[in-house]
């Protein structure tokens, strides 16, 4: 088992970002009490390992036509911090489409939605803890956070790992954004390098001729705490 | 100097969830039924409802549990123990589950029968856990988790049951307050 270490100061967002408006009434405000280590070894849910079809991997396939937009390759290992890949482990992207619209009841942002595009995708990882999928580029869409409020161009991803507190769901962007700094949500992570590591890096050897640029993201889970912790108790 | 084995080595942020996550959800992966005919236990219906610092009702919200199952055994292949739901307009979820057994830590240690709880919402750059334990049970006053918390919020954390006890299967609530005066209790794992 890999060794958790406590979150390096900065590489997390705080609970508390006002910021971001709508954590102002809803982030906790009293401490987080922290559960001794020999409790939170619990292994994580199996859960999700259907067997995955082909139009789980690649969004583009889920319906009769092409969707719009510029077709991509998302691909990337998922390791724990101690650098072991994660093997077998669910994970689930979703996104809103080229336009910028999610196909969702509540996007009223007026960008077409694509009756080829519905933006959800899922997949194992295997023994070396690589996933794979192909889409389109998710565009920039408009919120109400502030005036004028963009949303950098983004996919988000939700993986389970090893353990309870391996759990993540998270945002990959795309390289050189310009709203990067101005997005609170980005920027709720205080160290730049923390909120480099979501910035996805382009991949000319994951980019396919004449078919689909590829991105590279590669992403870290915690790990379990390790025997010697357990012996202090 | 950028991109360094160290520099990898440190877990990847989190990031909200959104308020859109039910376009992933929607196809497979909401899941309110735990229990199926063959799973052993007391059946019971477990209902999560969200309220913010305003005591507003939170509609947006991904309520995902884990628990074990009748023997206190977590991941057994006739019960995966885990649960994923949205909140509705009420701000509430209900799972159809089962009681579960006390667990028992490789130290030796018992904890009494509770669920966990992953709370994901928009607002939220980083998600939630809390537990939920029921009233009256035996095991409660020995509970090394519940033992950290002060008394004064230990409530916080205890299922109320849900109109007349011989109502079957009988079912708790339990409200999760993220913000303000009975604020819940959340754990750093
Ligand atoms: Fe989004």
């Amino acid at each position: 088992m890999s060794i958790s270490r406590p979150a390096e100061a900065g590489s997390q967002p705080p609970l508390s970002y006002p910021a971001y408006r709508s954590n102002i009434t809803r982030a906790p405000s009293r401490p987080l009490i922290r559960v001794p280590a020999n409790f939170t070894d619990l292994a994580a849910p199996v859960y999700g390992y259907l067997p995955i079809g082909a139009g789980d991997t690649d969004l583009t396939r889920q319906h009769d036509g092409d969707p719009l937009g510029e077709r991509i390759v998302v691909s990337g290992r998922v390791a724990d911090e101690d650098g072991r890949p994660v093997t077998n482990t669910l994970v689930e992207v979703w996104q809103c489409n080229a336009a910028g619209r999610y196909r969702h009841a509540l996007d009223d942002h007026p960008a077409p939605l694509d009756p080829n595009f519905s933006g959800a995708g899922r997949t194992v990882t295997d023994a070396e803890g690589r996933y794979r999928f192909v889409t389109i580029k998710p565009g920039a869409y408009p919120w109400r956070n502030h005036p004028n409020a963009w949303r950098p161009a983004h996919i988000h991803f939700s993986l389970f790992g090893s353990s309870l507190r391996s759990r993540l769901v998270t945002q990959m962007y795309f390289p050189n954004d310009p709203l990067f700094a101005y997005d609170p949500i980005l920027q709720s992570i205080p160290d730049p390098r923390a909120r480099e590591r979501l910035v996805s890096a382009f991949d000319l050897d994951l980019t396919q001729p004449e078919w689909a640029l590829g991105y590279r993201f590669d992403i870290v889970l915690r790990g379990r705490h390790s025997t010697p912790f357990e012996q202090r108790t | 100097m950028t991109g360094t084995a160290a520099d990898r080595s440190i877990a990847t942020p989190s990031q909200t969830v959104g308020p859109f996550f039910e376009v992933w959800l929607r196809s497979h992966h909401a899941l309110g039924v735990l229990a199926g005919p063959e799973t052993r236990g007391e059946r019971l219906r477990l209902r999560v409802v969200v309220v913010d610092g305003d005591g507003a009702v939170v509609p947006d919200c991904l309520i995902e549990i884990y628990q074990a199952d009748h023997d206190g055994e977590y991941g057994r292949e006739s019960f995966s123990g885990f649960g994923r739901l949205p909140t509705g307009a009420d701000g509430a979820c209900e799972f159809e589950t089962i009681r579960p057994g006390a667990v028992r830590s490789a130290a030796g240690i018992v904890q009494a029968p509770h669920v966990n709880v992953c709370l994901f919402a928009r607002g939220l750059l980083r998600h939630l856990y809390t537990r939920v334990y029921f009233p009256d049970d035996p095991h409660l006053d020995a509970d090394p988790i519940l033992a950290l918390v002060p008394p004064d919020r230990k409530h916080t954390l205890i299922a109320a049951p849900v109109g007349e006890g011989a109502s079957v299967p009988r079912t708790f609530e339990r409200v999760i307050r993220l913000q303000g005066d009975d604020e819940t209790v959340f754990f750093d794992l």
